[in-house]
Order: structure tokens, then C-alpha cells, then sequence
């Protein structure tokens, strides 16, 4: 067994409603599903955030979209208008969860997802009128 | 309003083609654009967030012809020539908390571009506030806390706004009416694009499989570009055109079989990936998404990539809808003020947490009472908190190369809460060295009003009796 952050496996978003986050993990094939499935807990999902998640967290399945969501109560600080997070909709908790490590066989230890290819964004910056 | 039988099928299309062209009060007009080039029967626009409705109360209370979402006529600018040639019907949210004002908007928008004739309706009859307290006392409705199940009378202080959260019935009721706008107020986002198809096809009202896939479809329009590669954990860097994200749409037979689609040469990209994301956005439980018209079966739908970023979505499953609406109420919850201060290295963040130490400890010396702080270290762990590892003793695992510091506060009154903030202003010769007060902005705004959101249910009938459709020609 090996140890692998989720963001190798996962694609990830985040939603909220109310003081209620949302964050939905994607896989790209049965069998990683299977894994995350198996690892990615409601439990382990409520310990991974700990303090910035004050109440419950639920998990659902969508096999047919091969995703788990995890739904979490008391997670926005009190929500959108009231909270006094910078990130007061939690858009940025699907990234902080695909941070966690999980258990992976030794035939995935090495996966990874593609890392960003940024040559157009060079292109439009590079002639830009800068000091 | 007629609440039993199916509606009154408008015209005879077998396919008829909605778009989302818009995901949010703010959102780019521009992108309608190539919609209507590409030929929409129906252009919906959603305008309504939670925090949106909470911005108009705020806009209400200043003004009160205002409350709506004040983008509209920039929309309708666009759309309304091809209202006029009968090509295009507009379905909006973006009446807020007064979609009577916002259809005076309209009417004086299109009046401006001398298109006269064209039908406006507005959906009344979301707006609960002034019965609030009746309907607890004299009807039973205990409008406990949806999440936390909290006692009404626990509020903390009285509700600013009540908008339940209406269905597609009203807007369909509008278009049997003739209606070529349809301006409503806090009708839920995915009705606003289920309405135009059960028009069309004549979809009955118990006819929960049809319905289902009219709220899904809908759901995977509402949010404009996120379900064409907009905040998309995949390849994003690779989609084509990340500057110009075109907006969906979706070709919807009777049977409820959409193939979601986007306009010719336009850049992002429709895939089963780009739209899963957007299936689970802001959902709870995928297999009882619970609209005002149908609780839809999200995990039921089968997503076929088709050739040309085309995905057909089918044999969506849905249940009866329940008997309540969901409501939404606000309330006053405090003052809050934030400061931001960037700090370069070497101890970058060991000066930011000093800084804050200090301001905290000086706020205490002046005698201003704080009801909460929240204390950020960006480029720390500002956005991960917990889940961002720390060494043993604390400290972040890597020495930052700089680290802005953000401190934000809740006071019960405004005028404390602006004063907190200048007790930072000292500290720009008088504390750790080389902070840069105001860094990214904050720091300068003053106070702002919080507001708490109260989720709740409300009896449909009791909200049904109450919604009302009236319409007015452009003259």
C-alpha cells in the first residue's frame, strides 16, 4: 500500500447553501471509485477539516457520475452575508479536501493528474506594457 | 392561480431550446450574444443567490423602487429584438425582493428602444414578510430552522426578508397568458427553465419523470459557465477560449431527453466531466433534489457524450414534490470590519501574527467590545485552515516567502466596529517591520452589516393562495 493525495484521483467543487457546504469528489473510472468510495468517509472528511467544519457531515453517492458528495453542517463560519472568512461561500473547500491522503494499492501509487500547461497565459502576459 | 391539470401547450415545437444566460446578479451580459444568434426559444435568467437577496434588502432599504437585480435592463438591451420579432420569450428571477419595480425597468428599457406590444408579466406573491408572524401564531407554521431545527423564536432579531421559494407554475400560468417576459421574484433557479418546457410540451403536473428532467436540465443551466468549464477542476487550462466562456443551453425534447449544447465556434466545453461538476453544485442529496416542483433524482440520469461538445442527459427519475416551499428569511446579525497587512520575509508570518497580537491587545486597551474575531494568514493557510499540515510545534512546515495578514470582526454596533480598524493605524511605524497596510483593498470600507440567513418551510397552500400573475403591454 501506498499513501497518495486525493488530488491525483479527484476532480472536486464546492457549493453552499446557507451555513451548509457542499463538496462533490469525481472520479475518472470504476476502479478508483471503488477506492474512494472505500477510503473518503464521512468520518474522515469531518477529522480532515476539523475545526472549520463546527457540525455534521453526511456523504451521498452518484455512481452514476461516479462522485461522492459531502455535505457539512456549521461549515461557513454562519454563512455567506454573516460569515467573517474571506472565502465567506467556501468555494475553495473542494480544494482543501482533495489535500487529504488516503490508502492506495502500490499499481496507483504513481497517478497523477495532469499539471497546468500555462503557455497561452505566458502569450498574453509576456506583452503586456510592464515596468 | 390554477394550481390542477396540465397547462395549455403554446405552439407546437417538439424541441425546444432554453439557455442560461445568466448565473448571477452581476454576471457579463455579453454573453447572451451568441445565444440568441445561435436561436433560443426561451432565454432564462438568474439573477437570486442567497447573499443576492440580501444585497437588495440592503439596496431596498436605502431605496425603495429599488430591490431588484438593476442588471436587468443591461440584459434586456440585448434580448429585447428578438423578443419583438417573436423569436425569443425572457424568463428572470431578477425581480429580487420588488419584481414589480424591475418590471417597470423593463418596460421603460424597451420603451427606450421603441419596442412597444411585447407582453411583460410579473410573478407576485413570494414575498411572506408582512405575514410572518400570523402565519406562526394563527397557522401552525413553525418555520424551525431548516438545518439546525432551531425555534422560530429564537431569531435573533426580526426578519428583514421572507421570500418563499416558488415553482414553475406561476411562470407557465404567464405564459399561457401570452407573456413574452416573465419577471419574477425569488422563484427557485432551476423552475425558471423547467416552466418553459412544461409549457411547450404540455408536461402535467404529476408528471414527476418529465418534471425531474426539466429541473436537472435547468439545474445544469442556471449557473451560466460553470457547466461549460467556468471554476472546472479538470483540465482547465486547457479549455479553448478561458476568456470568453461561452454560456449553455439545451435542446429538450417531450419525452424529457436534453442534449446540453453551446453556440457554434464559441470557446469552453460541454463533457459529462465539465457537467458533473456543475450536477453537484450546491446539492445535498443527489437522489432527492427537492425543487418546489418535483423532488428530482439527480444519481437516475445518464450522460452521453455526443460528437461537437454535445451531452445528451436521459432517464432522469423524480418523486412527487412535497408540500412545503422552502423559505428564506434574514436578519440583522451585526457589524463586521476587516483589515488586511502584507508582510515580507524573512518571518513573514511570525510579523503577521505579532500584528494581529498587537491590534487585538490595543482594541482591548481602547475599550471596544469585540463579539468575534477571525484571523487569516494568506499564503499560509488563509483558504485551507485545518487541512493545511503544521509542524509539530505550530508553525507553518515552510518558512513563506511573504504573508498577508487578514483580520475581520464582528461588533454589535456600527460605530465600534469602524473604530477597531484604526487602531491599526499606528502600527504602520510602531510595530513588526515592513507591513503594508491595506494590502488587496481591505482595511478601507469601514463597516459593513451582517446579515444571518434562516432556512425554513412554509405550507405550499398558504403561499399559493397569495401568488399572483399580472400582465402588461409595453405601450
Amino acid at each position: 500500500m501506498a499513501r497518495l493525495q486525493l488530488r491525483e484521483l479527484c476532480g472536486y467543487r464546492a457549493g453552499d447553501k446557507g451555513d451548509v457546504a457542499n463538496v462533490a469528489i469525481f472520479a475518472d473510472d470504476d476502479d478508483t471509485y471503488a477506492l474512494i468510495a472505500r477510503e473518503v468517509t464521512a468520518e474522515r472528511v469531518k477529522a480532515h477539516f476539523a475545526t472549520m467544519v463546527r457540525g455534521r457531515v453526511d456523504r451521498y453517492e452518484a455512481a452514476n457520475v461516479r462522485a461522492l458528495n459531502f455535505v457539512m453542517q456549521g461549515a461557513l463560519g454562519g454563512g455567506g452575508p454573516r460569515t467573517l472568512r474571506a472565502d465567506n461561500l467556501g468555494k475553495t473547500l473542494g480544494g482543501a479536501l482533495v489535500r487529504m491522503d488516503i490508502e492506495v494499492p502500490d499499481s496507483m501509487a504513481d497517478r497523477r493528474r495532469p499539471r497546468p500547461a500555462l503557455g497561452w497565459a505566458d502569450e498574453i502576459l509576456d506583452r503586456l506594457p510592464q515596468t | 392561480m390554477p394550481v390542477d391539470g396540465p397547462p395549455t401547450a403554446g405552439s407546437v415545437l417538439t424541441l425546444v431550446t432554453i439557455a442560461g444566460g445568466q448565473g448571477f446578479y452581476g454576471d457579463t451580459p455579453t454573453a447572451v450574444d451568441a445565444l440568441l444568434d445561435e436561436g433560443v426559444d426561451y432565454l432564462c435568467l438568474e439573477a437570486l443567490a442567497e447573499l443576492t437577496l440580501a444585497i437588495l434588502q440592503k439596496d431596498r432599504q436605502r431605496d425603495e423602487t429599488r430591490g431588484y437585480a438593476r442588471d436587468l435592463p443591461a440584459y434586456l438591451s440585448r434580448a429585447l429584438p428578438y423578443v419583438a420579432d417573436g423569436r425569443t420569450k425572457i424568463i428572470t428571477n431578477a425581480g429580487g425582493i420588488n419584481p414589480a419595480a424591475a418590471t417597470r425597468a423593463a418596460a421603460e428599457t424597451a420603451r427606450a428602444m421603441g419596442i412597444v406590444g411585447i407582453k411583460i408579466a410579473t410573478v407576485l406573491g413570494d414575498d411572506v414578510l408582512t405575514r410572518l408572524d400570523t402565519l406562526h401564531t394563527g397557522q401552525s407554521q413553525t418555520f424551525a430552522h431548516l438545518d439546525t431545527g432551531q425555534s422560530f423564536s429564537t431569531l435573533p432579531s426580526p426578519a428583514l426578508f421572507a421570500a418563499a421559494y416558488l415553482g414553475a407554475r406561476p411562470i407557465v400560468d404567464a405564459l399561457a397568458q401570452g407573456a413574452d417576459i416573465v419577471i419574477t421574484g425569488r422563484v427557485a433557479d432551476a423552475s425558471l427553465f423547467l416552466a418553459p418546457l412544461a409549457y411547450e410540451h404540455g408536461w402535467a403536473w404529476d408528471d414527476w419523470d418529465r418534471l425531474a428532467a426539466g429541473i436537472l436540465v435547468g439545474h445544469l443551466l442556471e449557473c451560466s459557465g460553470q457547466s461549460l468549464g467556468g471554476n472546472y477542476s479538470g483540465d482547465w487550462w486547457a479549455l479553448p477560449h478561458p476568456w470568453d466562456l461561452p454560456y449553455p443551453m439545451a435542446r429538450v425534447e417531450a419525452d424529457g431527453t436534453a442534449v446540453i449544447c453551446k453556440p457554434a465556434s464559441s470557446g469552453g466545453r460541454v463533457s459529462t466531466d465539465t457537467l458533473r461538476h456543475q450536477l453537484l453544485y450546491e446539492v445535498h442529496d443527489p437522489a432527492r433534489y427537492i425543487s418546489p416542483d418535483v423532488v428530482a433524482d439527480f444519481a437516475s440520469a445518464h450522460f452521453d457524450d455526443l460528437p461537437g461538445d454535445q451531452v445528451r442527459v436521459s432517464e432522469v427519475r423524480g418523486t412527487p414534490a412535497t408540500d412545503t416551499y422552502k423559505l428564506l428569511l434574514a436578519y440583522h446579525a451585526g457589524w463586521a470590519g476587516e483589515v488586511r497587512v502584507a508582510f515580507s520575509w524573512p518571518d513573514a508570518y511570525e510579523k503577521a501574527k505579532a500584528t494581529a497580537a498587537i491590534l487585538a491587545k490595543r482594541v482591548e486597551m481602547a475599550g471596544l467590545d469585540v463579539a468575534e474575531w477571525h484571523i487569516e494568514y494568506w499564503g499560509v493557510d488563509a483558504l485551507g485552515g485545518p487541512t493545511v499540515p503544521r509542524a509539530a510545534d505550530g508553525m507553518p512546515r515552510h518558512e513563506p516567502p511573504e504573508c498577508v495578514l487578514r483580520v475581520a470582526w464582528r461588533c454589535d454596533d456600527q460605530r465600534t466596529a469602524g473604530l477597531v480598524g484604526r487602531e491599526l493605524v499606528p502600527l504602520t511605524l510602531s510595530a513588526p517591520p515592513a507591513g503594508l497596510t491595506g494590502a488587496g483593498g481591505g482595511g478601507r470600507g469601514g463597516a459593513t452589516e451582517l446579515l444571518g440567513i434562516w432556512p425554513t418551510l412554509i405550507d405550499k397552500r398558504i403561499v399559493d393562495d397569495q401568488v399572483r400573475v399580472t400582465i402588461e403591454e409595453v405601450r
